[in-house]
């Protein structure tokens, strides 16, 4: 079920876009999905197919950016690459990292025509 | 409906006893962007054709929106204000009551509880003197910013020091949400197992305080200390950490001092940003 709430609102954002700008169809969404936002891309894309049924958006394409995590270090002032929440720094191995990326569940753009 | 699970669907939400219907609308918060009925009279400076439309908007967008409007008005309102979150059972109603009955006298503490269904947890409050509002999320795992605007609107916030949000006992969901709070708590029984912070890494890593409760039944549940610390220490890096028991009250003072100078911390704060100090 998880993934078919975000998808509902994406698609509703998408739908309200172009209604708003006048026209008829939504043809392509791009989302950008965090690696850690827990949202899992295959169960998306089956959301999406079953949330546009009846929309202007039946038929529309969905392309998913995936944004890898990465932390910043406050000690070393440095960006680094992570696969969890308890990844720690690379060069001090300290564990006091704040999460800059990788919970990202946001709609970058929409195509209509 | 959540993002996470995707409850919520068909639900019926309500607050303070009467009943209100998820699609009838409320003082309709909006950011004015109503397209007004623009006939199409006019040469249009687009090209038809298809068009891409950046939108770089979260999916979480809307609620966001609505807990920084919260933020603003409890800003106003000189209030510190707790989302209190865990899983069923870690034991949130009573921390809560013997918080606001401890500082009874010094600071007074109103209470939003939030649950699918009853009102016995807002009872269990009621009968100790708290001012409290319930919440009954019908299928909703969680609380949202909405709800709490609402049900903060039917409390006398100007006869409230502290605002105590609990949460829907969830470990999952409510961790998306930011309802406008200052500080957001979590609970970690001792009777859980040592390993729910690994378990459920976002909520315990959203949170600015961490709260080992129950600490009088350790020994019973055979609760490893050292093993939960480090998890928390691995999850909640950043978070303040307390060990308590809320019914013997060992443990309690340490984390009253804590919420009267985050009080204070917060009423002086709002003290410098006021423009009658700028005169």
């Amino acid at each position: 079920m998880h993934e078919l709430g975000i998808m509902e609102t994406a698609v509703q954002m998408a739908v309200d876009t172009a209604r708003a700008a006048g026209a008829r169809r939504v043809l392509v969404l791009r989302l950008r999905i965090g690696t850690l936002s827990g949202v899992v891309p295959e169960a998306l894309h089956f959301a999406f197919d079953v949330v546009c049924r009846g929309t202007p958006a039946e038929g529309a394409t969905l392309l998913v950016e995936t944004v890898p995590a990465a932390g910043w270090c406050p000690d070393c002032q440095a960006e680094y690459a992570g696969d969890d929440f308890f990844s720690e720094c690379p060069r001090c191995q300290k564990l006091n990292g704040e999460l800059r990326r990788g919970r990202e569940l946001e709609i970058s753009s929409v195509e209509i025509a | 409906m959540c993002k996470e699970c995707g409850c919520g669907l068909g639900g019926k939400i309500t607050i303070g006893g009467h009943a209100h219907k998820p699609d009838h609308d409320h003082n309709h918060e909006h950011g004015h962007s109503h397209d007004h009925g623009h006939t199409h009279g006019h040469a249009h400076p687009r090209p038809h054709g298809p068009q891409t439309v950046t939108l770089q908007r979260s999916l979480l967008d809307k609620n966001d929106r609505l807990a920084q409007q919260n933020r603003g008005f409890f800003r106003a309102k000189k209030l510190l204000v707790l989302n209190v979150l865990s899983s069923p059972g870690s034991g949130k109603t009573t921390f809560i009551r013997e918080t606001a009955a401890r500082l009874a006298g010094q600071l007074r503490v109103g209470v939003i509880v939030g649950d699918l269904a009853t009102d016995n947890d807002a009872a269990r409050l009621r009968t100790a003197g708290i001012p409290v509002i319930q919440i009954n999320t019908g299928t909703m795992c969680h609380l949202d910013a909405e709800m709490v605007a609402r049900a903060a609107a039917q409390m006398n916030l100007d006869q409230v020091d502290i605002l105590i949000i609990e949460n829907v006992g969830n470990l999952v969901c409510p961790a998306d949400y930011d309802l406008g709070e200052e500080l957001r708590v979590v609970l970690l029984s001792v009777t859980e197992g040592e390993d729910k912070p690994l378990k459920y890494p976002p909520v315990f890593h959203s949170a600015q305080v961490a709260v080992i409760t129950k600490s009088d039944m350790a020994v019973a549940a055979g609760f490893d200390r050292a093993l939960a610390l480090a998890n928390l220490g691995r999850a909640s890096h950043h978070a303040t950490i307390f060990e308590l028991s809320a019914r013997t009250g060992e443990g309690m003072a340490p984390w009253l001092d804590y919420l009267a100078a985050a009080l204070e911390k917060k009423r002086h704060a709002s003290a410098l940003e006021s423009p009658s100090r700028l005169r």
